[in-house]
């Protein structure tokens, strides 16, 4: 559990750093994840207020007005966007359906992330018979097919929110975990981790200073590709019926229900595929605004020349100066992951 | 020195196979236990109103009434002599059955990866070598759409164009090549995005290289560049990817499969799961895993060829 910290503290510290490095990209980049954000917010939003907004019980069957289209009146009561095969509410029904998505695709990548980083890293830095077992353990987790999983998992706990988040976790996190070992073992051979090993910086600073903010703008790209595809995979897993049982309201499981009227009922498949797509573009676009802001080598194309004074390496690190403590770990050590590098590029 | 790196890269081999192993036996345990977990397959089978002694006969006949362990030691044993068990619902040789669906879901998974790589890396590479130009501003977008769209919506709405509306592919069900169309696009454009995002950044990274820098300098072309210098570097990146959506390919063939009504072993693994069938659950999972197994072995010695500085050949030979 003490993994989950650390990893969590590394993932605070490294979007602090690279922020100087790319000012002339910087503010494009947030004005790209804008409109993104605020769709993102817009269905947290929606699916926070889902029980104020919702013009119907998204539960609520009225045969009479069954499979009647978009902005079909039945009986007095306006249904925006049609009703399904028992009359239920579409965009009601869609509504709650975001709950499900965004609970689920949030807290798998959380657990997920921060597991896989932390054990990654672990198995790229000690290598050894730590690696080994991590990665035969991933390898493990990795080559049983994810829908097989899933299909065992929720078997074997029943199908519940909850179940198919560990589910999806379960599957998930040697995603992280490969790509953080890949990057610490390429890491570890390049000159500054070299250089601070040759120098006795302690292990731990290593790879919090050096390796881990190598490791998390890789980690963080994945993450956000997961992100949109915890999305897709609890709508999978609810399309073919093992995610949130009926009757409760899940776009994997209107589309479903849907799929049987295709030919004559478009709408049942229209809406809740348009709101998933909207959710999972969202969130990949604002992983990619997300992505450039962290990535400390997106400035480098354009400004190959920084200039840094020579010989100014920034101020020592809190182990090499002398009478500071070792265990402050970063009292504003070098400003950036890029820092040790520098005298070498200006050679 | 040739000699020692053969030596070297042999008994790397040797340890990544017999890893391997470890993994296929673990996987094989994992399940096996795990379906334990899940239920009493007897009582599905059992027909309507069976009496307790007619699931207990059951229960005998399945082999279940012994110990769990007891009945791990009898599947390790026939799972060393090749023997993978009868299906409890189909009263078929596992492997048979599963033998039958294989052609199905290996030519689906061909179809899909050798789109998804083409296209994938295609793009990617366009993309970061074009930043900001029209190949870039073209591709993104669809890129996005690709990877924003779940598999079953694309293959929904695929059916609904190209099926419902415009009648000139077939919807569902197998028939030569124009069956496959649908169903491997369906399959392909979740892994093509994927891959042509992974390439773009893998490549947009190498391109603020030094070496980079340095080769442009020297008054290398783009072609010179990307052969020469860029491919070997980017490589590792997106061999990783690939690897992993050949396993995404086979495994998540299953929704693809039942969308389209394909009779691989989608098809198969959830109905075997349905039933309960374990024997049949335990076959497709070792075939599953041993799949993958081989195509990450092979990933993992072509990571040492392409980027000797990932010296996982001395190293891993070292522990």
């Amino acid at each position: 559990m003490s993994g989950a910290t650390t990893t969590a503290a590394g993932a605070g510290t490294a979007p602090a750093a690279p922020v100087p490095a790319a000012e002339p990209r910087v503010r494009s980049g947030r004005r790209r994840g804008l409109i993104p954000a605020a769709v993102v917010a817009l269905y947290v939003l929606v699916a926070l207020c889902a029980p104020l907004i919702s013009p119907f019980d998204p539960d609520h069957a009225d045969l009479v007005a069954r499979l009647s289209g978009p902005f079909a009146s039945a009986h007095g009561h306006f249904h925006l966007l049609g009703t399904d095969a028992l009359g239920r509410d579409v965009l009601s029904r869609a509504f709650y359906g975001s709950r499900v998505s965004i609970a689920v695709a949030a807290a798998t990548v959380v657990v997920s992330g921060a597991f896989g980083v932390f054990v990654g890293v672990l198995a790229g830095w000690y290598r050894g018979w730590v690696g080994v077992v991590v990665m035969r353990v991933a390898d493990i987790a990795l080559s049983v097919p994810f829908f097989l999983l899933a299909i065992l998992v929720v078997a074997v706990l029943g199908p519940s929110l909850v179940n198919v988040v560990i589910c999806l976790a379960l599957v998930r996190w040697p995603r992280y975990t490969r790509i953080a070992y890949a990057s610490v073992l390429e890491t570890r051979e390049r000159g500054f981790v070299r250089g601070a090993v040759a120098v006795g910086a302690p292990g731990r600073w290593i790879v919090t200073r050096h390796v881990l903010p190598e490791v998390l703008p890789l980690a963080v790209v994945v993450a956000t590709l997961e992100l949109g595809l915890m999305v897709v995979f609890e709508a999978s897993l609810s399309f073919i019926g093992l995610g949130v049982q009926p009757p409760t309201a899940s776009w994997g499981s209107m589309l479903s229900d849907g799929q049987s009227y295709v030919a004559t009922a478009w709408w049942l498949v229209t809406f809740p595929g348009l709101a998933l797509f909207g959710l999972v573009l969202a969130v990949n676009l604002l992983g990619d605004a997300v992505r450039d802001r962290l990535d400390p080598k997106r400035s480098v194309p354009k400004r190959p020349f920084r200039r840094r004074g020579p010989g100014r390496p920034g101020r020592a690190p809190g182990w090499l100066r002398p009478g500071a403590s070792g265990t402050a770990p970063s009292p504003g050590g070098p400003p950036g992951p890029a820092a040790p590098t520098h005298p070498s590029q200006e050679a | 020195m040739n000699r020692g790196t053969l030596a070297t890269a042999a008994g790397y081999l040797g340890t990544r196979l017999g890893q391997a192993l470890i993994a296929l036996w673990g996987v094989t345990t994992a399940v096996f236990f795990a379906l334990r977990l899940s239920g009493d397959p007897a009582q599905l089978l059992a027909p309507q109103g069976a009496t307790q002694a007619d699931i207990a006969r059951l229960r005998r006949q399945l082999g279940l009434d012994v110990s769990v362990w007891h009945q791990y030691l009898n599947f390790l044993d026939g799972l060393l002599h090749g023997d993978l068990g009868y299906s409890y619902v189909q009263h078929e040789p596992a492997l048979s059955l599963i033998s039958q669906r294989i052609p199905y879901t290996v030519d689906l998974a061909l179809a899909a990866l050798v789109l998804s790589v083409v296209f994938g890396v295609g793009a990617g590479m366009l993309m970061a070598l074009n930043r900001g130009r029209w190949p870039e501003r073209v591709l993104m977008p669809v890129v996005l759409v690709g990877q924003a769209m779940p598999a079953f919506w694309t293959g929904i709405l695929l059916v609904l164009l190209f099926s419902v509306t415009f009648r000139i592919l077939p919807s569902t069900g197998y028939g030569g090549a124009t069956s496959l169309i649908l169903p491997a696009v369906t399959l392909a454009s979740l892994s093509a995005a994927t891959i042509a995002r992974i390439t773009r950044g893998a490549v947009l990274e190498q391109l603020g290289r030094d070496y980079v820098r340095t080769a442009r300098s020297k008054g290398a072309g783009t072609g010179r560049l990307v052969v020469r210098h860029l491919a070997r570097n980017v490589s590792v990146p997106i061999l990783t990817v690939v690897a992993l959506e050949v396993a995404n390919l086979l495994g998540g063939s299953v929704v693809t499969e039942l969308i389209f009504a394909w009779p691989g072993l989608g098809q198969l693994t959830v109905q075997s799961v349905d039933g309960r069938d374990f024997p049949l659950v335990q076959a497709i999972v070792i075939l599953a895993a041993l799949v993958y197994i081989v195509v990450n072995l092979v990933t993992d010695i072509a990571y040492a060829f392409l980027d000797p500085r990932i010296s996982t050949l001395g190293k891993a030979a070292g522990t």
